[in-house]
């Protein structure tokens, strides 16, 4: 007996549970199940900092929550269409984001007097009329779960409950027409050293699936069509992951070995993980004892000719200014990876922000430019880490990276690129003089205002470098006025140069007609892209930019911005990109700003464009 | 075109005017240096020096190697980078007492207990030099300087106790004017593989003049306590004064001819032996051991690194950039 299927376009599910719950593996094995559907997927993890905040407790309270649709989709959505609250505390947590009429299935089994004592629940929401304005499936998980469960030997009544997670996905899996042989090989793979365990997981996962298709409390299910991508072959990846592997790409592509300086930071740790692994790539991480010396190593292992890079969050990045400055001085490849997350300070570990954008640019003493690079999706760090490398190695620059917690933990589909179709960033080291008989450390190209890179090991091109100022051309310490002044001229000349170097900024206007330019840069593109399709799908005209290169900024940006009559200026800090484009441009920009800790929501960023346009 | 091959002091000198005061122990370190570079027959640009900040800081300038001077602190962070990418080059690390001890004390401890491939000179004079005169982290307590009218307030570090209780596995002292026995020292810390930390006692005339002068204008060997490996730890005019063990494990002065004389042993495994001679000090034993204190053997930090990507490599082949991509869960649309 099969029920009534129903056609939608597109599903946000949010699961929540206690940290120790499991909420980011259902997560995450929803999301493989539905990306081998075809659907077009984002998804956002929500998590705490404390490993495991006391159980039951409203700061132990993890998410993760998955978009899919049978269209291409532009972020994680702004609110989920389903919630799955695994116990009181999460309910409490995500409710106020369930809009009316929303769906939420709840584990009725966790409503106990402790939790809901814990959760601050006066009394329990199952049994008044609080939850009136949605629909609730309110389903006994655990009890389910240990029931189903019964007789498999070697299995605990505490393991046998953990397994309510798995429930709770064959469930969803059922409703959605997911389907869960993958789940399936997942767990006997996760679980081969103990099958018995992998058998209550799946024996839960089975059962929840069997729950949807018995009960009376679902009478429909849903169906989501795949969604029409790009033909090619494609793989669920969050920033992080791409990142990583964009940096062991740049070092195949540029045939120098890559050295990463790190100290663990959330959320940069798992790119020095990520890449602990791919040391058959000729890959050495550093594990270092602070910032100041993972940044340090980086540039002693650019000075020996390796990729040198170094990752890490505002906290971290603030400690390495010192070396950056170093780097500019030195003139040597280095890329500064930093994950942005909400400060200042300690600030929100966890939390995507954008307010170090400033800090990067002039967070240093003196004169001391850098290029930025920023992503703008998860998979896009991929090919913005291999541009990162591109410019630090052809211009002898330290660059930064400038991803953020939202990015680097959300995740999307990636097509995967042919590796052939990868840009070249090779680069040549100094093996002769190159000035007569004499070897000329800071004599430039002239071209690009690069100066040699000359690894030790070379015969006849020793040569010492160092932080104090630099004669030109020989690169002797120099105290002399006039030399000072231009060499500082020619470190803001070579880096501003690049902009002759990277693509202009284009304009994604389909009307033709938008007097309101809408200019954006790195881990907001999702929201504000999704945001101007919503303002013109209400019939308004809006033209959207987007930054990928923060210094220099692309050659076009000031013609793009005087073309419009209005421009908005959204980000997740109090307007920094917004200060450099009044300042540079004289264009009279107005920001749309947010700092609350989550990613701008489109509905909201599109609300602010559609005043303007309308103003 | 190698550069290895017939070379002299004179070829490791630069064109750089050497601008330490008159009279600066430095000069003696960096002639004893030159003069010692060539006999270890590595090529010239295979070698590489990094510093910090600070008068000890300017040694890679005068150096005709590959040099870095970087920032203060720092170097042994700069050149944990530098040597584990590249086995092939000899690598050493000028610095001072404030450079190694104050700002970048957490970087030379880390460094040696990695025991990464090279070798650090620690120039102390127990001041600040290049910022004019206050105390340093090895200054004696009470020390009267612009910063500390009244005298300075904190104990001093013993670098070597320091270095020993980094877990270093070479740790040695020298005297700026005794080119004879620095080059001894040197010579033993770049023979060792790992790191090597060398304190070399080096007068600033200008802020602490004198602060050695018990050891540097020893002629008579009266303050200097020669450590010799194997032979038994004897000092004074005619060698008449010695040490030995008490049953806790420190060293007290007795005579040459007492029993227990401790016969020296830079190889013994455990540290101990060498931080209680390392707590032999001219104020508290009435004089001073110099050479080589520790030299033993423990797995290199490059080394290990360079196995592991060796081993990784044995085991799931060259890395294939394409498959690397494709790993993991992967679909095809269309």
């Amino acid at each position: 007996m099969s029920k009534p299927v129903e056609q939608l376009s597109q599903v946000i599910v949010r699961f929540a549970g206690d940290s120790g719950d499991g909420m980011q593996l259902t997560g995450s094995q929803f999301t493989s199940e539905t990306a081998l559907l075809g659907n077009d997927i984002s998804t956002l993890p929500d998590f705490p900092a404390e490993i495991r905040a006391p159980a039951g407790s409203l700061p132990g309270v993890s998410g993760f929550q998955v978009h899919f649709a049978d269209f291409d989709i532009l972020t994680p959505g702004d609110a989920p269409n389903v919630l799955v609250a695994m116990n009181p505390a999460a309910l409490k947590t995500n409710i106020k984001d369930l809009p009316k009429g929303g769906t939420l299935i709840v584990n009725s089994d966790a409503f106990n007097e402790r939790n809901l004592q814990k959760a601050g629940y006066a009394t329990n929401p199952l049994e008044d009329e609080s939850l009136g304005e949605f629909q609730v499936h309110s389903v006994p998980l655990t009890s389910l779960t240990v029931g189903a469960l019964k007789g498999i030997e070697g299995v605990t009544p505490r393991e046998a409950e953990r397994s309510k997670n798995m429930f709770a996905l064959g469930l969803m899996s059922w409703l959605y027409g997911r389907p869960i042989e993958p789940t399936v090989e997942f767990l006997e793979e996760k679980f081969a050293k103990r099958p018995e365990i992998a058998e209550a997981n799946v024996k839960a996962l089975q059962a929840g699936y069997a729950f949807g298709e018995t009960t009376e409390s679902f009478a429909v299910t849903y169906e989501i069509k795949p969604a029409k991508l790009t033909p090619g072959t494609y793989r669920n990846i969050t920033g992080n992951q791409a990142l990583s592997l964009g940096l062991v790409a740049a070092s195949r592509l540029s045939k120098l070995p890559l050295f990463l300086g790190a100290y663990p930071i959330t959320p940069a740790s798992a790119i020095l993980e990520e890449l602990a692994g791919y040391k058959n790539f000729g890959v050495r991480t550093f594990q270092a004892e602070d910032e100041i010396a993972a940044a340090g190593a980086a540039v002693g292992a650019a000075f020996g000719g390796s990729l040198g890079v170094t990752t890490s969050a505002g906290p971290g990045v603030v400690l390495k200014a010192e070396t950056i400055g170093l780097a500019i001085m030195l003139e040597l490849p280095l890329v500064i990876c930093d994950i942005q997350r909400a400060g200042p300070s300690t600030g929100m570990p966890t939390k995507p922000e954008q307010g170090d954008l400033l800090m990067v640019l002039f967070g240093r003493n003196s004169e001391s430019p850098v290029p930025v690079v920023a992503p703008r999706s998860p998979s896009d760090c991929f090919d913005a880490a291999i541009e990162a490398c591109r410019i630090a190695l052809k211009y002898r620059t330290p660059v930064y990276l400038l991803s953020d917690a939202y990015l680097a933990n959300g995740s999307e589909p990636w097509l995967l690129p042919d590796v052939e179709s990868l840009p070249d960033i090779s680069t040549t080291f100094a093996t002769e003089p190159n000035d007569g008989d004499e070897f000329l450390p800071y004599l430039r190209d002239e071209q690009t205002l690069a100066r040699p890179w000359a690894v030790p090991g070379t015969p006849g091109l020793e040569h010492r470098i160092g932080g104090l100022e630099k004669a030109d051309r020989t690169g002797n310490i120099s105290y002399d006025p006039d030399n000072h002044d231009l060499m500082t001229r020619l470190r803001a000349q070579k880096v501003a140069g690049i902009a002759s170097d990277i693509p202009e900024l284009e304009v994604d206007d389909p009307d033709g007609d938008a007097r309101v330019l809408v200019l954006g840069w790195g881990g907001t593109y999702g929201p504000i892209a999704a945001a101007c399709r919503r303002v013109r799908t209400g019939g308004r005209s809006v033209a959207h930019a987007h930054l990928r290169h923060l210094n220099p900024f692309p050659r076009n940006t000031g013609e793009v911005l005087r073309r419009y009559d209005k421009v908005l200026v959204p980000e997740m800090n109090l307007g920094q990109l917004l200060k450099l484009v009044r300042a540079d441009f004289l264009v009279d920009a107005v920001g749309y700003n947010r700092v609350s800790g989550i990613p701008l929501r489109s509905a909201e960023v599109a609300d602010a464009i559609e005043a303007m346009v309308d103003q | 075109m190698s550069t290895n091959g017939h070379l002299t002091a004179k070829d490791y000198r630069t064109d750089q005017e050497v601008r330490w005061c008159p009279g600066c122990g430095d000069y003696a370190i960096l002639a004893a240096m030159q003069s010692f570079m060539p006999e270890l027959g590595i090529a010239r640009e295979n070698t590489v020096f990094v510093s910090g900040i600070g008068c000890a800081a300017r040694f890679p300038y005068y150096m005709n190697t590959y040099g870095m001077h970087s920032i203060h602190g720092r170097a042994p962070a700069i050149a944990t980078g530098l040597a584990t990418t590249r086995p092939d080059l000899s690598v050493w690390v000028a610095t001072g007492d404030g450079d190694a001890l104050s700002i970048g004390g957490n970087h030379l401890i880390h460094a040696l207990r990695r025991n990464v491939n090279f070798k650090i000179l620690l120039f102390n004079n127990r001041i600040y030099g290049l910022t004019k005169g206050q105390y340093s982290p090895t200054s004696e307590l009470g020390k009267v300087t612009k910063s500390t009218p009244m005298g300075s307030l904190d104990w001093p570090f013993n670098p070597l106790s320091l270095a020993i209780g980094a877990e270093a596995t070479f740790v040695a002292r020298a005297i700026d004017t005794d080119k004879a026995g620095m080059t001894a020292v040197l010579r033993a810390a770049a023979e060792h593989r790992g790191s090597a930390f060398v304190e070399i006692f080096q007068n600033c005339p200008i802020f602490n003049d004198d602060a050695f002068a018990f050891v540097r204008d020893d002629k008579e060997g009266v303050n200097r306590v020669p450590l010799r490996d194997g032979e038994p730890i004897t000092w004074g005019a005619g060698a008449e004064k010695a040490l030995r063990q008490r049953s806790d494990g420190s060293i007290e002065i007795c005579r040459a001819d007492d029993e227990g004389v401790l016969v020296h042993d830079a190889h013994h495994e455990g540290a101990a032996l060498a931080f209680a001679l390392s707590r032999v000090t001219q104020e508290s034993h009435g004089g001073t051991p110099v050479g080589v204190f520790r030299d033993v053997e423990r797995p290199v930090y490059d080394d290990l690194m360079a196995g592991q990507l060796a081993a990784a490599t044995e085991k799931f082949g060259e890395g294939d950039l394409g498959a690397l991509l494709h790993s993991g869960e992967t679909w095809k649309i269309g």
